[in-house]
């Protein structure tokens, strides 16, 4: 049975997610969304946290792939 | 969970949050449709094949266990107990994932069983694995019922969606993803939502600790300062003595409860038995346990910040009920305080995907224990493959489809008691199958009549001192508020299943030893348990008992630092 790379999936997901709020982090914080946060830019920062998970799945998926070595499955 | 509705939970989602929960739901169908592709036969639909690296399988396995009603009830038991909820994830979490995954799962796997039950049928015989797969597949129902009904009030609490409506979609998209993949399908999605559940719980974490003013902050803020210490946790455990206070935890908790659930519990171990390898089988609870061990820090801090920050929570803390806000709310009233628009879709997000993966668990391993352990084995046997993957396919449906209808049971009784009632029912069931498969793995004397016999004098013995405890049966010979009743009954469900079966089995036929290779431990070969080191096993960062000695280290300094 071979199935897809979870990994893929994961990188793809988190890098959406996290495009997704940086942008939100960096064009639409209003003073209200920062004062909810005790002047944190969340999204922003979460964001980059995102981005920066989706960069490791996908590099590890990269450099070992799945079925690389003779697989008996 | 009724008050719920009446507090001000409403969360302020925007267009940007649905997107993000909309792109959640759209991942995973997507992944039912493509695991659907790798679909040939009944033991890749129910067992994934046999095919999964072990960081999936661990993952997984956390995240199983890692379902809403654990996120709000420890979240809450945060904000109410303190520190002390620690133990359910220390002492009463990683001792047993390390014993399933070094001593059990060699046997589990070793002996190819496809399930708990049918491992049960093979060492006990009928009468035992009747019993097992039925209280089984009937508990797995129930739950999921309770999971889908309380993932509907949350929708309706958090975003005004009525409640049939929500049951009814979650129940459908369970489905979808369910009966398209199969197991492969909630695996995946499993091991995404822990992430995603992270993604959430992170931020209100570190906000929250930033607006107490930091770790120092929390510690000064702290009304009951005896809630910064994990031990001896009297108010948890209802037993005013220090001592036995312990003495409850580190037995009932620690040791009954606790290897009861994690060893036996098939929705849990269907996880690690479809794992690619036996050395990959038995990392897979050990894997899980590492993130066991460290959830904490975004589970039950932000519990003991909402007592602080959240003024509903303080005055509840305070004794003052009129705000109508339960324990229970912790998460979203933290949601609602903290996060802005963008990230609070995740933390939605997150949310909702726990619940889902909790009832996608309960019906995977639902469907495997009804197609090999009721169909096959007593109803139609002998019948293709493809036979038994349609039977499979409609088991999901069904499970689906009975889930609703007791979801609207769960419903129409109303909430959060329901939920008490079912986890001290499936602690009847787990403590005493744990005695009688401790018993039955390493005495190879214990006749398939003790099986039998031994379980269900545990389980009768657990169901008596719930009936003496519990105060709305109205006999109160024992009064032990807390978690105190269950730990005393698991401890003594399996006591006496211990005894029985050891009595029993003295008057009564022992099966011989030919047909115990690979089930007893005396009689199975040193090579059969042992797992292969070459290849993808290769290494000594995989080597289980490394892994396990690790996160046992792990855990005893994490309780010298924090408790």
């Amino acid at each position: 049975m071979r199935l897809f790379d979870l990994r893929l999936i994961i990188a793809f997901l988190f890098g959406l997610y996290g495009v997704v709020l940086v942008v939100v982090g960096l064009g639409f914080t209003s003073e209200d969304d920062l004062r909810k946060a005790e002047g944190v830019n969340i999204n922003l920062w979460a964001g980059v946290a995102m981005v920066v998970l989706a960069a490791v799945f996908a590099a590890w998926a990269t450099l070992r792939p799945q079925f690389a070595k003779t697989d008996k499955s | 969970m009724r008050v719920l509705a009446e507090a001000d939970l409403r969360l302020d989602a925007g267009p940007i949050d649905y997107a993000l929960l909309v792109i959640y739901f759209a991942v995973v169908l997507g992944i039912g449709v493509m695991a659907r592709r790798s679909v040939n036969s009944s033991l890749d639909f129910l067992l994934s094949g046999r095919s999964l690296p072990a960081w999936v399988t661990g993952l997984a396995f956390i995240s199983a266990n890692l379902g809403a009603l654990e996120l709000m009830g420890m979240t809450a038991n945060g904000a109410q107990y303190g520190m002390a909820t620690v133990h359910y994830y220390w002492i009463g979490a990683i001792p047993a994932m390390v014993f399933l995954g070094l001593v059990m799962m060699p046997f589990y796997y070793g002996s190819k069983v496809r399930s708990v039950p049918e491992f049960m049928r093979r060492r006990f015989g009928k009468p035992a694995h009747l019993v097992n797969a039925i209280s089984f597949a009937v508990a797995q129902i129930l739950i999921a019922g309770i999971n889908l009904f309380a993932l509907a009030v949350i929708i309706d609490a958090l975003l005004g969606w009525p409640l049939p409506v929500s049951i009814v979609v979650a129940a459908l998209v369970v489905l979808a993803y369910t009966t398209l993949g199969g197991l492969s399908a909630a695996i995946y999605n499993e091991v995404l939502q822990f992430f995603v559940i992270v993604a959430a719980l992170a931020p209100i974490t570190i906000i929250g600790l930033i607006k107490v003013g930091g770790w120092q902050g929390l510690v000064q803020k702290v009304t009951d300062q005896e809630q910064l210490s994990a031990w001896p946790a009297t108010e948890l455990t209802g037993i005013d003595n220090p001592v036995w206070s312990v003495i409850g935890l580190v037995f009932g908790l620690g040791f009954v409860l606790s290897f009861g659930y994690w060893t036996t519990n098939f929705a849990e171990v269907q996880r690690a038995m479809s794992a690619k390898s036996m050395s990959a089988a038995k990392r897979t609870p050990i894997i899980g346990a590492y993130p066991k061990a460290l959830i904490p820090a975004v589970i039950i801090i932000p519990g003991i910040i909402a007592a602080v920050i959240v003024p509903e929570m303080a005055q509840l803390k305070a004794g003052d009920t009129s705000s109508g806000v339960a324990y229970n709310n912790v998460l979203p009233l933290l949601m609602r305080d903290l996060l802005p628009n963008g990230i609070l879709g995740i933390a939605i997000t997150g949310l909702l995907a726990s619940f889902m993966a909790g009832v996608a668990a309960n019906v995977s391993s639902f469907n495997t224990v009804f197609t090999y352990d009721l169909w096959q084995d007593y109803i139609k046997k002998d019948r293709p493959d493809e036979y038994y993957l349609r039977v499979g396919r409609l088991a999901t449906v069904g499970a689906c489809v009975l889930a609703i209808g007791t979801a609207f049971i769960a419903a129409a009784l109303g909430g959060s008691n329901i939920m008490d009632y079912i986890q001290a029912l499936f602690s009847f069931f787990n403590a005493p199958l744990f005695a009688t498969f401790i018993v039955g793995m390493f005495w190879k004397r214990m006749t398939p009549t003790a099986g039998w016999v031994g379980l269900i004098a545990g389980t009768f013995t657990a169901m008596f001192v719930y009936a003496i405890s519990e105060p709305s049966f109205g006999v109160k010979w024992l009064e032990l508020p807390g978690q105190g009743a269950s730990f005393l009954g698991a401890g003594l469900a399996f006591a006496v299943d211990v005894v029985v079966s050891v009595a029993v089995s003295l008057v009564t036929r022992p099966k011989p030893d030919s047909e115990l290779v690979g089930l007893v431990y005396s009689l199975t070969p040193k090579e059969d348990r042992s797992h292969a080191t070459t290849g993808e096993d290769a290494g000594w960062y995989r080597s289980p008992a490394l892994l396990g000695g690790g996160v046992l280290a792990l855990t005893t300094v994490l309780y010298v630092i924090f408790g």
